[in-house]
């Protein structure tokens, strides 16, 4: 009876230990950081990789805090960071791959035009609760927010000065579509999307609007040449010299070359 | 002997599925726990049941209330179930002994066709459709009961697919026999072919509790996923499944592994769900010596 057990047993753990990665030869690039950047990043890799065999890229997530962590410590060749460097982190070298724009959606019959900073403060803390409040069509707003850990809930306490505590939110969502679909099927919704998603299902049909945010009509143009309020660098740390295939690899990055790759994720190209 | 080690070797092919089978379980609680263990060690579970809000990314006063949550996972699931349990047993009733065979086919198929309905179509189907629908009575419409209902949906088909294989794995005997001493139809279902089918009825019903605690997509798309215990159905709840799901991707060091926390008190949940409600009941176990 014990040696029935057994057998299998040590069969399966050896199945399981077999699962270890094999050492590639050739040229590998490790880059880690924010989940943001990461979908860009890991598209452009694939295509790199099939133009230059022989180089293997690993793209591991793990927020911008560890892109630094790992730039700095050299354990990634290259870290990827949704934000601007901060006093403490001169060591190192960013480069701006994509901008990120943020921008308030409402359900397409709603008449508000513009929200100000300060509106937009007061709708999400709870203090404005209805729309007739601003000139809208009497209705008690559904305020959408968004989980915590959320890139564009970052950009939006930034923009707002709030903590996430402050927020009043009717219903918590994830991702953009989820926001979209959210402010689609409610006549009384607002919610803060990605421009680039906003901007492409408004003009597939679905019954939202994107507003005016302090004035700044949200398009993509106004991201890319920095006028848009809520926005920001999604981009890759490099601390010192690079090993030459990552530094092609960087170049890379920065070449309109993967422009396609940043709209299908819903970010703005910069200028090359 | 050829027969001897025929059997030998189906004996420990057999054995090696079972375990990898059973052995993976283990292999992910093991993994979970591992994951969690940080925030056990640093005392934050304790925060789990103290803190009255689900706050983890403030920089202010960061909190990490658990309750609300659990509290989210029982109602969508006790009131998911609540709603499929009757139809599916009913339905199963209605289709074996009040149809004909013909006609009690198409309805298989179109519970099976359910039950292979992935959860993502399920689950904007509900924001698209049963979202609105709510909103129209009692705004914002992402709810409770938005969750529950399409949850219901979801494990309506486990219920009913297996219960009306219960009933008829029921003996014809038993039902002629029945019949035999004049007792009508409806008697004979509810005093022979239901107590005889009780038990694969029972393992039907927990099969979709257990799912329905574990259903993430849906809920998170459905359930509005505010952390509170909601005062009507129509208030939006945040089950365990849908915090992990939202917060998971994004999360650092000590939030993640709070998240495993919360995930490896699911699934201890549902092991003594499981095994409290299985292990009352005596397996029929056959095994040839």
């Amino acid at each position: 009876m014990k040696q029935t057990i057994l057998f299998p047993l040590l069969f399966s753990s050896i199945l399981l230990f077999g699962c270890g990665k094999p050492r590639e030869n050739g040229q590998h690039i490790t880059i880690t950081g924010s989940s943001t950047v990461a979908p860009i990043v890991a598209d452009a890799a694939r295509r790199y990789e099939e133009s230059h065999p022989g180089v293997r890229i690993d793209v591991q997530t793990g927020g911008s805090s560890r892109g630094i962590a790992d730039a700095m410590s050299g354990l990634a060749d290259l870290g990827m960071i949704s934000r601007a460097l901060k006093d403490g982190e001169s060591e190192l070298t960013a480069h701006l791959i994509a901008m990120d724009g943020v921008c308030v959606i409402v359900h397409r019959d709603n008449r508000i035009e513009n929200l100000t900073r300060k509106q937009l403060v007061d709708i999400y803390t709870g203090k404005i609760s209805d729309w007739s409040e601003i000139g809208g069509a009497p209705g008690e707003i559904i305020v959408a927010g968004k989980a915590e850990g959320r890139a564009t809930l970052e950009v939006f306490l930034d923009y707002t000065g709030l903590d996430s505590a402050d927020i009043e939110a009717d219903v918590l969502v994830g991702e953009n579509q989820h926001a979209i679909k959210t402010v689609a099927g409610n006549a009384n919704g607002i919610a803060y999307v990605s421009i680039g998603a906003a901007e492409s299902e408004s003009e597939g049909g679905t019954p939202i609007r994107l507003i005016r945010c302090d004035g700044v009509i949200p398009t993509t143009e106004a991201v890319a040449k920095g006028l848009f309020p809520m926005t920001r660098p999604l981009q890759v740390v490099t601390r010192g010299d690079l090993p030459d295939a990552s530094k092609a690899f960087l170049s890379y990055l920065q070449t309109a070359a993967i422009n396609d790759l940043i709209e299908t994720h819903f970010y703005v190209p910069v200028a090359r | 002997m050829c027969r001897l080690r025929v059997d030998w070797l189906v004996r420990h092919v057999l054995g090696l599925l079972a375990v990898v089978a059973g052995g993976l379980v283990l292999v992910i609680v093991w993994y979970l726990f591992q994951g969690a263990k940080p925030a056990l060690e640093s005392g934050l579970p304790r925060r789990f049941f103290g803190d009255p809000e689900w706050q983890p990314g403030s920089v202010r006063d960061p909190q990490y209330g658990l309750v609300p949550m659990l509290a989210g996972s029982f109602l969508v699931t006790v009131f998911a179930t609540a709603l499929a349990t009757p139809l599916g047993i009913a339905g199963a009733v209605f289709y074996q002994f009040y149809v004909p065979a013909r006609v009690s086919r198409w309805n298989l198929r179109c519970m099976e066709l359910l039950a292979g309905m992935p959860a993502v179509v399920l689950g904007f189907w509900g924001l698209m459709v049963v979202v609105p629908a709510i909103s129209r009575l009692e705004p914002p419409g992402q709810s409770l009961l938005a969750a529950a209902l399409v949850l219901a949906l979801m494990i309506l088909p486990i219920i009913a697919l297996t219960s009306q294989a219960a009933l008829s794995a029921v003996p014809l005997s038993h039902l002629q026999a029945a019949a035999g001493l004049g007792i009508g139809r409806a008697g004979m279902i509810w005093n022979i072919a239901l107590p005889a089918a009780k038990g694969g009825i029972g393992s039907g019903v927990l099969l979709a509790l257990a799912r329905a605690i574990g259903e993430t997509l849906v809920v998170v798309m459905l359930c509005g996923n505010i952390a509170q215990i909601p005062g009507s159905v129509f208030d939006p709840i945040r089950p365990v499944t849908s915090t992990i799901a939202l917060e998971m991707g994004y999360a650092t060091a000590s939030h993640k592994a709070l998240l495993y926390a919360g995930g490896l008190i699911l699934v201890l949940v549902i092991g003594l769900l499981v095994g409290g409600l299985s292990f009352r009941r005596k397996p029929n176990h056959n095994t040839v010596h």
